[in-house]
Parts: C-alpha cells; sequence; structure tokens
C-alpha cells in the first residue's frame, strides 16, 4: 500500500526519467544526426518537468499576485526554465545548421557513412 | 497525469519512428503536451513560451532542416546494447536519486521556504509588478536576462555564418555547371 502511494507521488519524477533516459538512448544510439539533436531536446526537455515539477503546490496557483489569492506556486523554477528554454532552441538552430553544413559536404547525416568517407574504421 | 502518459507514448513513437518527417510532427505535437502539463504545473509563462518556441520556431527549423537533407533514417534497425545499457543506469540511479524527494505538491517543502517567500511577498511592493516571474527575469535578475540574449545573439551569428558559407558556395556550383 505504502509502496503505491510512493509510486503515485513520485510519477512525475518517474516520467521525467523515462523522458530523459529516451532521450539519452536516441542521443548514444541512432546515427542521424538529426535524430540525435531531437533525442538532445527531448533530453533538455525532461529537465523543465525536473525543475517545474516540485515547484507546483497543489491548491495553488500561477505566481501573479492578486488579492484573491493566498497560495502560489514557486516562481522561481519558471524563471530559470523560461531562460533554458530558449536557450535550448538557440543551440538546437547552432546544430541544425552545422548538420546542413556537415550534409553539404558529405552528402549524408549518417554518422557511420561519414566515419567511412573519413576511412576510418 | 494523463498527459504525462501521453508524453511517453509520443516519446516511445519519437524513438521508434524512422521517418525524420513523422519524428519532427511527433516532437511538435511533444512540445504541445509539455506545455499543457506545464500549465496545470501552474507555470503559465513557461507554457505559453514552450508553445511558441518549443511547437513554434524548432518545428519550422527542424522542417527547415529536413528540406535541405535526406528525410529518411537509414540504418536498419541495429541493437545497440551498450546504448541501452548506459541509459538505464542512469535511469535506475535518477530513479534511486528522486525515491527521497518530497511528494509531488506539498506546500512545506524545502523549495518552498527557501527565497521564494521573499519575492511573493515584496515583489508588489519593490517592483510594482503582479506577475512574479517577469519582475524576477527581467527586475531582480535583469544582468542574466542580458547575458541570455547574448548567447542567443551568439547562436545567431553562428547560424547565419554557417548557412550563408553554404549558400554562396550553392551559387557558385551553380554558375560552374
Amino acid at each position: 500500500m505504502k509502496a503505491i502511494q510512493t509510486f503515485i507521488d513520485h510519477y512525475n519524477y518517474f516520467i521525467t526519467i523515462f523522458l530523459m533516459v529516451a532521450g539519452l538512448y536516441v542521443v548514444i544510439a541512432r546515427g542521424n544526426m538529426v535524430k540525435k539533436l531531437i533525442g538532445l531536446s527531448i533530453f533538455q526537455t525532461s529537465v523543465y518537468l525536473l525543475y517545474i515539477a516540485p515547484g507546483k503546490i497543489i491548491g495553488g496557483t500561477a505566481p501573479i499576485i492578486d488579492p484573491a489569492f493566498k497560495v502560489y506556486s514557486n516562481p522561481l523554477p519558471h524563471v530559470l526554465i523560461l531562460t533554458a528554454i530558449v536557450v535550448g532552441v538557440a543551440t538546437l538552430a547552432l546544430g541544425l545548421a552545422l548538420v546542413v553544413r556537415i550534409n553539404e559536404a558529405y552528402g549524408t547525416i549518417e554518422e557511420d557513412e561519414i566515419f567511412r568517407q573519413d576511412g576510418g574504421k | 497525469m494523463i498527459l504525462l502518459t501521453l508524453m511517453a507514448i509520443v516519446v516511445i513513437a519519437i524513438v521508434t519512428q524512422r521517418s525524420l518527417f513523422g519524428v519532427v510532427i511527433l516532437s511538435g505535437a511533444y512540445s504541445f503536451l509539455m506545455a499543457s502539463v506545464l500549465i496545470v504545473y501552474d507555470a503559465v509563462d513557461v507554457a505559453m513560451t514552450e508553445a511558441s518556441v518549443g511547437a513554434g520556431v524548432s518545428t519550422v527549423v527542424l522542417l527547415g532542416t529536413l528540406a535541405l537533407v535526406k528525410t529518411r533514417e537509414a540504418r536498419a534497425d541495429a541493437r545497440q546494447p551498450l546504448a541501452l545499457f548506459v541509459a538505464l543506469v542512469v535511469g535506475a540511479a535518477l530513479v534511486w536519486g528522486t525515491l527521497q524527494l518530497p511528494s509531488f505538491g506539498t506546500a512545506d517543502a524545502v523549495i518552498h521556504r527557501h527565497v521564494a517567500p521573499y519575492y511573493l511577498q515584496n515583489v508588489v511592493p519593490q517592483t510594482n509588478v503582479p506577475n512574479v516571474v517577469t519582475a524576477v527575469l527581467a527586475d531582480y535578475r535583469g544582468y542574466d536576462t542580458l547575458g541570455e540574449t547574448t548567447v542567443i545573439f551568439t547562436a545567431g551569428i553562428g547560424v547565419m555564418l554557417l548557412l550563408r558559407g553554404a549558400w554562396r558556395r550553392a551559387q557558385r556550383n551553380r554558375k560552374d555547371a
């Protein structure tokens, strides 16, 4: 019974971890560079959940001060993650520009084909 | 809870999907689900940003890339035991770490007793901005936001430099041919 309660209380963390692990797996295991970058951004967005979820108070409301409300969720994770989202899309754009450049130089975006063209194993 | 489960399902689809076009569309759907979850977590500003930047700009940038490269992932599904192992070990360590965290939504967790009450109490007298997130971002931590815009500016310069060179070479090749 207690185990089930713990599971429900931490369900958001488990999903967050699942997203993180899935992103990590895609980054390591997939050779296609666009897929890799999407995996990286899934990894990144899972961190948003990791930050925002502890800030939520059940019965609280969005942190916009109004006399009608007393309990607000924690605003600080929101500030941090706003920054993270914008920086995340900037790095994604830079990575994709590199992918376009690699595609131009090698004619492919598959990692193993690029290694083969470089004369590696 | 249902939204979170949906997100997990979409991510499984992203991992298994071979067509890159499908992956991009799924990641747009993923971003919208993320925005919905953030609204449930009271993070309305973050949800708005995620819906516009994550689901909007990212998808456009990804589609723009797909227009220039091949849209099919080549390799047949090769199992990668090492990657799976690393991912599972990391996952297990994280689960072990989060079990000690306070339950979801409790009001007396440590995170709510540090500087957050200070901001919530003083934000209107000090800055006259009712939205606490805006006040912290632009008033209390304005220099950090300046640093953030510097990062974006640098990334923008990088993208322009990379793509302009590519465009020029394409022009030259066309002239030669």
